[in-house]
């Protein structure tokens, strides 16, 4: 086991790996996807409240979920990288942000178009659940922007760590906003007690696109470790070698 | 190790605190309740949130005037608005009004939220629900039917 964790840290052996693990998780995350998302438009039937404006779920709810998974990946990674000094941790905290970033902006756009028809507002200042979202976003432009900010990798791998760390106490704000505060934004609906208040109908094709988002962020991830690695390493013998033997 | 431990236990427990002073003002709306018990901020605007009570939306013939009352199970509350509804306005549903009280009692509302619940079912299971259950109250707990007055 930790022979195991010990080599999947070394660089050249996780950039070795990591091809083999992103089929395995883009495959059938894309078919997941794919089915959720025939499923959730064409056989899940409509809302009784909403019509066929609720199937905006099958995006809203994903893209929520793996945002706020990025950031509790981003800061794991960055507080690992931060406590015992381990490279690639750093480069999976560095690689997580923009696409923590790009799902939180999903999450935003897909909840305000879903907000307009339905709650009668884009965007509403201090909704706690949607300021919590939003801050998140800004809390991922920071993060990005200090590590463009520092020239020198292992400082910006410091400085960020901490910053990761600080914001991750919003994650948990965004989570609980809506119970500990009054908020447009409905409750949980999948999990909360009693089961989820939803039929199987509907809950199915979300099912899927949660777990097809997650293995398709989790490919997306590995890639961008993988690049984040190769430059990190552009100085090393183990890259020279392997550019001169025409490997890729 | 430790300071990144330490950092991060600061970093919770000045959170915390804050969130707990804050606890008040990050409310969106306030419930029926809190109105009829005067907890509210005077002289200026606020959201009330509520049910709109079944069979006392009315609206004006030929205008965008309308008047309905808003309720938390417990207490009731007049509201009068002119505008465009979202399209989830409707009886028995969430809304979230904001506005003023006038003089007389009533809540002036300029903007009207719909809010709408957790639930997400097919339409004929909603319909067979509806046979059977005869009150959906949507998650408000039937409190002390008596109201507090604000006298206090």
């Amino acid at each position: 086991m930790w022979k195991f964790i010990h080599q999947l840290a070394s660089p050249p052996h996780f950039y070795r790996i990591a091809p083999a693990f992103i089929r395995w998780l883009a495959v059938p995350g894309l078919l997941l996807i794919a089915y959720g998302t025939y499923a959730g438009l064409f056989v899940a039937p409509m809302d009784y409240q909403q019509g066929d404006a609720f199937r905006i779920i099958y995006i809203h709810v994903p893209s929520a979920y793996l945002s706020m998974m990025a950031y509790m990946i981003m800061a794991v990674s960055a507080g690992i990288g931060l406590i015992w000094r381990i490279k690639l941790s750093h480069a999976v905290a560095a690689a997580a942000a923009p696409l923590g970033a790009w799902f939180t902006f999903l999450a935003l756009a897909t909840g305000s178009i879903w907000g307009k028809p339905m709650w009668g507002t884009w965007w509403e200042w201090g909704d706690p659940r949607l300021t919590s979202e939003l801050i998140m976003l800004f809390l991922y432009f920071g993060y990005m922007a200090l590590r463009g900010a520092i020239d020198d990798t292992a400082k910006a791998d410091k400085a960020s760590a901490v910053l990761a760390l600080v914001g991750a106490v919003n994650v948990p704000i965004i989570h609980f906003s809506v119970e500990w505060w009054s908020s447009l934004h409905q409750g949980p609906t999948i999990i909360k007690e009693g089961g989820p208040a939803m039929d199987a109908a509907m809950l199915y094709p979300l099912l899927a696109m949660i777990l097809g988002f997650t293995l398709v962020f989790g490919a997306l991830l590995l890639r961008r470790v993988r690049a984040e690695v190769l430059y990190r390493e552009r100085r090393t013998r183990w890259v020279k070698e392997m550019i001169l033997a025409g490997g890729n | 190790m430790l300071a990144v431990g330490l950092v991060v236990v600061g970093v919770a427990v000045a959170t915390g605190l804050t969130l707990q002073a804050m606890k008040d003002s990050m409310m969106f709306f306030v419930s029926v309740t809190e109105v009829a018990e005067g907890k509210y901020p005077e002289n200026r605007n606020f959201r009330v949130g509520g049910l709109v009570k079944d069979g006392t939306v009315q609206r004006e013939e030929g205008s965008l005037e309308m008047t309905f009352t808003v309720t938390d199970l417990r207490c009731d509350l007049g509201v009068s608005y002119s505008g465009v509804l979202p399209d989830l306005f409707r009886e028995g549903q969430g809304v979230v009004a904001h506005g003023r009280l006038n003089e007389s009692g009533m809540f002036v509302a300029d903007e009207i939220l719909a809010k709408h619940d957790e639930n997400y079912m097919a339409p004929e299971v909603a319909d067979s629900l509806a046979e059977h259950v005869q009150d959906q109250t949507l998650g408000l707990q039937e409190g002390p039917a008596e109201c507090p007055t604000s006298d206090s």
